[in-house]
């Protein structure tokens, strides 16, 4: 029989029932692995439920780096029989399947073309522990040390991480270091070494370990953001629980031992952004953390922040919609919805983060480019990159770094005789100066409104007045493509004739099926877009290609339309490759469906010489 | 609506108030209101008392939501910023503007559309919350930008212009307010501004959570018999439980009063409201037994009016939060970033 052979390069899939404390157990192979220095990439594959239905954790341990998701596994961990045909099916041919054969598995619910490694776990707890809580809790560490055994993951460093777990918890680190041996032994004395290896390396260098969420919350920590109103709602309700962690840390007054900051959690998402408006209103940079459903409500809100001209910072932790669909499932569904939430003609700065490292840097710069441009501003993260920790670049910041808090007319700008007309546009760039509520006794007051105003905020229904306004927030539009992150090139080695657009969490897979491809003799020219609106850099990306592959997670192709309807782009130059089940995007779904359409534009995949 | 402006001039002898202001500074643009509003009663009252309390016109932030009631911030306290937010979400702007800067002083205006239908969710919280702001309801019982549906604090049985009869039950939100934690609570009339003035003066002077539902009949489409929001049938079924004055810390107190007669509530920041209390057994601190009596007197068909509830030790959102004194608007990079050395070190834990 084939057996897959690696070394610090497979995928490891846990199936488990959710609330079993699985997840805490799955991670700490995830994070020994790293400790061994080698780059691991774990995601968590989880229902809308607190216990008792099927839940996934997928460790990829990859020397590479490729931190995407790559499709296929090698060895299952079938621990849910609720899913166990499902979970056997999945298994690579060649592939390992451990499992608890406490009870006999008829052969008929085996593959032939797997390798078993069956140990009985339960006989094994039931054996050691008489608390039925406990069984529970150490089945799980029993297999991390059998699967430890199997793998050659260094134990010495699941202990180490149990030591900074349990610290000043004695009693519990001594069980699970005795329930982690138990495993242990068992691999040792019952299986032979499989194809799967751990060995040491010296690959993970100083890349920091997080989640998206923290990241971007920590972003706003450092960009200064001082309220935050949140209502809970997966996948971003960690961006606000990290934000407050951080903050009772890192935003307290020494002398008073005061907050430094204000969070309220809000009745819903219509309150939560309607804090956060009145907050930017009265000169405070404030952020909410939300998802698709919470966008739809907040969309009036956001509208009129619009034509109002009220900062705000929206992290949108994207995910399945709608409001009950799949909010445990990742997806890049949100696109259309924020860039032209809210009635009437209105659009919207939005970033997309990549990664943990982006969503600090991203959430950090939308507090600036909120204020400056005086407008919503979205951070679209999503499930994948928001809920699981990722490895990459460590958090940097500039000591030197000032805020930037835009045009706003202090009481002495007034007292010295600026002409003060909130919707002015005196520089020419479309944005206009405000004041903060309380600045002057009789200079820079006004009356905000949605649009009918004129240009001094004073009431008018006046088509011109209307027209003079809408005109302006387009010019504000087009000055914020220069303030915006540009997108990142990553080049063919040879020249091409073919591209791919990409952005968001789909950046890991992406860089790695480009390797695949080019292995296949299959070169592409690939751009990372990075923000909305698009700057002029993207559309002759697209001209100076015949074709060009959009690769997003969502079905409707949603970055596509806004390449044509913002950026002039030819509907035919563009082939979108979309996923949309709700699962992270592969490396191998994208190598096979480009590779498919190339073959299927005519084109024989060419050596070296001559490329496609 | 007037269409005739007031000169700018002033005159000469209009009198200053302690910070230099005359009353005309309060105002605002002209309102374009029906003649006979009701709503316009309100706005002179809120210039009244914001005049009388020594405020400057510029420290207060005027919210509204939508509808004719938030049309009024415009048409006073001219100088001040304004915002006319969303239908029902006025209480979640004005908290996070309340959020960003504790130092100004907070008028949220609303209508009873805006306050007990759409936005009824966001009027209850606010309350719970504690935001400290003076929250008024211009309450006519009838959507009047939209010409004469029944709001959501119309009475049962009461009828519309055109005939028709509200089956459904009225939202009292003096009573919701009660429910939800409001640290004062008042009733007034716009018909009445000598108790609306001193209500609103308390409401301001008031360090947390103060609501202030005032029926203010709507002359265009509830103003008929049959209504129970008409000038008429208020003034008839008016049962004030109270007088105020309201005594700012500063002033001496010099009017004698027969004792029992006269009741001295010392709010939060020295400030006395002092009632002239018309019923006997009423006592505005105590918020159960105001709302039995609000309810008593409601099922005779009678509005009760006055302070109806004052907490002397409210606690605001900000002392909740244990925020920082100064206006956290007001922080700079080096109060808020914590630096590069801080981000090595979480580098460091996450390793």
């Amino acid at each position: 029989m084939q057996k897959i052979e690696a070394v610090n390069d497979f995928v490891v899939k846990f199936a488990n029932i959710n609330g079993s404390g699985s997840a805490s157990a799955n991670e700490l192979l995830a994070r020994a692995v790293l400790r061994m220095g080698v780059p691991v990439s774990p995601r968590n594959i989880f229902p809308s439920n607190i216990q008792g239905l099927p839940t996934w954790f997928e460790v990829r341990v990859t020397e590479h780096g490729y931190l995407g998701r790559r499709g296929g596994v090698d060895l299952m961990v079938a621990m849910n029989p609720q899913t166990w045909d499902q979970d056997v099916r999945e298994i690579d041919p060649g592939g390992y399947l451990f499992f608890d054969n406490t009870k006999t598995i008829p052969r008929s619910r085996l593959r032939s073309d797997i390798h078993v490694l069956g140990m009985p776990l339960t006989e094994i707890c039931n054996g050691t522990y008489s608390d039925p809580k406990q069984r529970q809790l150490f089945r799980n560490i029993i297999y991390l040390g059998a699967l430890a055994g199997l793998l050659g993951v260094d134990a010495a460093e699941i202990e180490k991480l149990f030591g900074e777990q349990y610290k000043g918890k004695e009693k519990l680190l001594d069980l699970n270091v005795q329930a982690l041996h138990l495993g242990l032994d068992y691999a040792r004395e019952n299986f032979k070494p499989i194809g799967l290896s751990v060995e040491r390396r010296d690959k993970v260098g100083d890349r920091i370990f997080v989640d998206g969420n923290s990241a971007a919350a920590l972003g706003c920590i450092y960009g200064g953001a001082m309220v935050c109103a949140w209502y809970p709602i997966t996948p971003s309700s960690s961006v606000a629980e990290a934000f407050q962690r951080y903050a009772e840390k890192l935003r307290i007054d020494p002398a008073s031992g005061a907050r430094r900051y204000a969070m309220v959690q809000a009745e819903d998402e219509l309150a939560s952004i309607g804090m956060v408006i009145g907050a930017g209103w009265n000169g405070a940079r404030a952020f909410t953390a939300t998802s698709g459903p919470g966008v739809s409500l907040m969309t009036e809100f956001i509208g009129l922040a619009y034509f109002a001209e009220i900062p705000a910072v929206v992290i949108n932790v994207q995910r399945g919609g709608p409001s009950t669909g799949m909010p445990t499932r990742t997806q890049q569904a949100d696109l259309l919805a924020c860039a032209y939430a809210s009635h009437g003609d209105t659009r919207h700065i939005m970033l997309f983060p990549e990664d943990p490292y982006e969503c600090f840097e991203m959430s950090a710069d939308a507090l600036d480019l909120a204020e400056r441009l005086q407008t919503p501003v979205f951070v679209m993260t999503d499930l994948d990159i928001g809920m699981n920790q990722r490895l990459c670049r460590p958090f940097a910041w500039d000591d030197q770094r000032q805020y930037d808090r835009g045009k706003v007319m202090s009481r002495e700008d007034l007292d010295a005789g600026s002409e003060f007309g909130r919707y002015l546009d005196v520089d020419g760039d479309g944005i206009p100066y405000r004041t903060y509520p309380g600045t002057h006794p009789t200079k820079g007051g006004y009356f905000t409104r949605g649009s009918t105003k004129n240009a001094y905020a004073v009431y008018s229904e006046a088509g011109a007045d209307y027209t003079y306004n809408m005109q302006r927030l387009r010019r504000k539009f087009e000055t914020a493509k220069d303030l915006l992150p540009l997108p990142v090139l990553t080049a063919s080695r040879y020249p091409a004739r073919f591209a791919a657009i990409f952005y968001g969490s789909t950046s890991p897979a992406m860089h790695e099926a480009l390797d695949a491809l080019a292995e296949q003799g299959i070169y592409l020219n690939a751009l990372r877009i990075r923000a909305f609106p698009f700057q002029n850099e993207i559309a002759d990306f697209i001209a100076a290609h015949s074709k060009v592959f959009v690769l997003e997670q969502n079905f409707d192709g949603q970055l596509c339309t806004l390449l044509i309807n913002e950026a002039g782009v030819n509907p035919a130059s563009l082939i979108p490759v979309l996923h949309y089940d709700g699962t992270p995007i592969t490396a191998r779904f994208i190598t096979h469906e480009i590779a498919e359409r190339v073959s299927r534009l005519n084109v024989r995949p060419l050596r070296e010489d001559r490329v496609a | 609506m007037t269409y005739i402006a007031k000169p700018r001039l002033h005159h000469p002898t209009l009198a200053k108030n302690r910070v230099g202001y005359t009353r005309r500074d309060y105002e605002g643009k002209i309102s374009t209101l029906c003649a006979g509003c009701g709503h316009d009663s309100i706005s002179a009252a809120i210039i009244q008392a914001c005049w009388e309390l020594d405020v400057e016109p510029h420290r207060v932030a005027k919210l509204s939501g939508i509808g004719c009631s938030s049309k009024t911030p415009d048409y006073f306290l001219g100088n001040s910023h304004g915002f006319n937010t969303v239908h029902g979400r006025m209480p979640s702007v004005l908290t996070g503007a309340y959020m960003a800067n504790r130092e100004l002083i907070y008028l949220g205006v609303s209508g009873d559309g805006d306050s007990a239908s759409i936005g009824l969710s966001q009027f209850a919280h606010v309350m719970r919350r504690g935001v400290n702001m003076t929250y008024i309801v211009e309450n006519n019982g009838v959507y009047g930008l939209t010409k004469g549906q029944f709001s959501a604090t119309a009475d049962k049985g009461s009828k519309s212009k055109r005939g028709q009869v509200n089956n459904d039950t009225p939202i009292d939100l003096a009573m919701l307010a009660l429910v939800m934690g409001a640290t004062f609570v008042g009733r007034g009339f716009s018909g009445d501004k000598t108790q609306l003035v001193p209500l609103i003066r308390s409401a301001m002077a008031h360090q947390g959570a103060a609501v202030i539902d005032v029926v203010s009949p709507c002359i265009a489409f509830n103003n008929h018999s049959g209504s129970t929001k008409s000038y008429d049938y208020v003034r008839e079924h008016n049962e004030a439980v109270n007088r105020l004055d309201f005594l700012p810390t500063r002033e001496q107190i010099t009017v004698e009063y027969e004792p029992g007669e006269v009741t001295d509530v010392r709010q939060h920041d020295g400030s006395i409201v002092r009632l002239r209390k018309l019923h006997a057994e009423y006592d505005p601190t105590d918020r159960i037994g105001a709302m039995s009596y609000i309810q008593e007197h409601a099922a005779r068909g009678e509005v009760v009016t006055g302070l109806l509830y004052v907490d002397p030790d409210a606690c605001d959102l900000h002392r909740q939060l244990n925020t920082v004194d100064e206006a956290l608007n007001a922080l700079g990079a080096a109060e808020l970033c914590p630096g590069s050395a801080a981000l090595a070190r979480i580098n460091a834990s996450l390793r």
